[in-house]
């Protein structure tokens, strides 16, 4: 244990939100779910109490996910309500999640449209488009359209070292610079839906944004 | 076997047939056997350009059409006994030709010339097709403006699909004075955007316009900076190492550019 605690309980207006975290080892994870809730056996006395559980990225089978519960309901007063993990909400938000690395330049007149992510090592030219269903990463200028989370998936992102498009689209939501927002930025920038409006952020913020960002985590 | 060189753009107006002209006698000058094809049919202009309007017997469509041999509708230069041109012809228009026509026209062209020029048409229907069948490289050329830089970004994408991998541009009409107030698209950023190969920058001159109404190639007349900016351009073609102009007097505005392609 380096000392911080792996699990964090919030108190909401339903109940309980168990937080675990999702980079120690599950064995440890569990046992310290039970120091915890021994340590605090009486306190927890009363009337019943719904508990959600948050995986964080973590993916469980349903054998582990029946450990926490068991770990959880010992507790007389508490009712395991739904244990969420990310990872599945995600997976279910981009089906074929998969990245595709390109290294071109997209001109005038040309389209790339692909299922998955997409990694582009080159230039979006003006008149240029790409569109995916997942998230778009422009190691190069975007100058043209980009269109991520096509059709429906407005939890994708767009990436690009040099943020100057013509037009911005994630899921149905389309943004126009420079009349709604501009760019010149010495960092990397990424757009994001933020209920329903375009937003800009540091790409060195997207782990905040998203706590699963790339296949290749933790690699 | 000579190389068969297109010029294109895209956009109309930039000034495809003026350095056509201009790129065919300035290697013709440097002693090069050239012939230039005129691929814009129904809208010839480099005869005019060439001031060799009179001397016209048969035409492009004359030769795929068997009314003619192929030297026999070749047009030789008034200045220059190693330039040549086959006329596009007046009357029909691009669907009167098939690239495959164009392309062994180009190839029966080639062994006897250094350099065969091939002026094609804007747009990027028929005729442009026809004018890159028979093309070993290309130039693109383009003027500092965004309509055109678009529309030259577009004809690279075609080039590269068609297999002609690097073409060279060339930013013509460029006005040092509105470059300096900013008003105009800079070498730099237009060349970021395109990211091909620059061959050459050649300023907006009087000179131009007065030397296509003579029908003399302004590339004849060394008084004026364009011709010396075709010039270069040729030398380049030739493989030769040149610097790029100084658009005005007062130098370093082009330092960058110039550091930009290692010519500095």
């Amino acid at each position: 244990m380096n000392g911080k605690s792996a699990i964090t309980i919030k108190g909401v207006k339903e109940g309980l939100v168990f937080l675990l975290d999702d980079q120690c080892d599950f064995v440890s994870l569990l046992d310290e779910l039970q120091a915890k809730l021994d340590k605090h056996e009486q306190q927890l006395a009363g009337p019943i109490v719904h508990v959600t559980v948050k995986l964080g990225s973590r993916k469980l089978g349903e054998e582990d996910k029946e450990r926490i519960r068991s770990a959880i309901r010992r507790q007389g007063n508490f009712l395991v309500q739904s244990i969420e993990s990310d990872a599945e909400t995600e997976e279910a938000a981009a089906p074929g999640n998969e990245m595709h690395t390109i290294a071109a330049i997209v001109r005038s007149g040309q389209t790339i449209e692909l299922v998955g992510d997409l990694l582009l090592i080159g230039d979006v030219n003006p008149g240029g488009t790409v569109r995916c269903t997942g998230d778009i990463y422009i190691m190069g200028a975007l100058r043209g359209i980009a269109h991520a989370g096509y059709p429906d998936g407005t939890g994708a992102i767009i990436a690009a070292s040099r943020m100057t498009p013509t037009q911005l689209r994630i899921a149905d939501v389309i943004s126009r610079p420079p009349e709604e927002w501009t760019s010149s930025e010495p960092w990397m920038e990424y757009a994001y839906l933020r209920d329903g409006v375009m937003e800009m952020d540091k790409l060195t913020h997207l782990h905040h944004h998203r706590k699963q960002v790339l296949h290749f985590k933790g690699v | 076997m000579g190389a068969a060189i297109v010029v294109t753009s895209g956009k109309g107006g930039v000034g495809k047939t003026t350095t056509s002209a201009n790129l065919g006698t300035a290697l013709a000058l440097m002693g090069k056997k050239v012939c230039m094809v005129d691929t814009d049919i129904g809208l010839r202009n480099l005869d005019v350009v060439m001031g060799l309007e009179n001397r016209i017997i048969y035409d492009l469509i004359d030769v795929v059409e068997g009314r003619c041999r192929l030297n026999q509708a070749l047009v030789k230069d008034k200045r220059f006994d190693e330039l040549y041109m086959l006329p596009a012809a007046q009357t029909k228009d691009k669907n009167d030709v098939s690239p495959e026509q164009v392309r062994k026209l180009i190839e029966e062209l080639k062994p006897d010339f250094d350099y065969v020029i091939i002026d094609c048409p804007a747009g990027i229907e028929q005729g442009f097709q026809n004018a890159v069948a028979g093309a070993d490289e290309a130039i693109v050329v383009t003027t500092p403006e965004n309509a055109a830089v678009r529309d030259a970004d577009r004809i690279i994408g075609l080039l590269e699909k068609k297999g002609i991998a690097s073409p060279k541009l060339v930013i013509n009409r460029i006005r040092p004075n509105m470059l300096k107030s900013g008003d105009m698209l800079e070498v730099d950023d237009i060349c970021q955007v395109l990211a091909i190969d620059l061959i050459g920058i050649v300023p907006d001159d009087e000179n131009v316009i007065k030397g296509a109404n003579h029908g003399e190639p302004t590339v004849m007349n060394p008084a004026s900076r364009a011709a010396i900016a075709y010039r270069n351009i040729a030398r380049r073609i030739l493989g030769e190492t040149v610097p790029l102009m100084h658009l005005e007097e007062k130098s370093g505005m082009f330092g960058r550019v110039k550091k930009f392609f290692g010519m500095g």
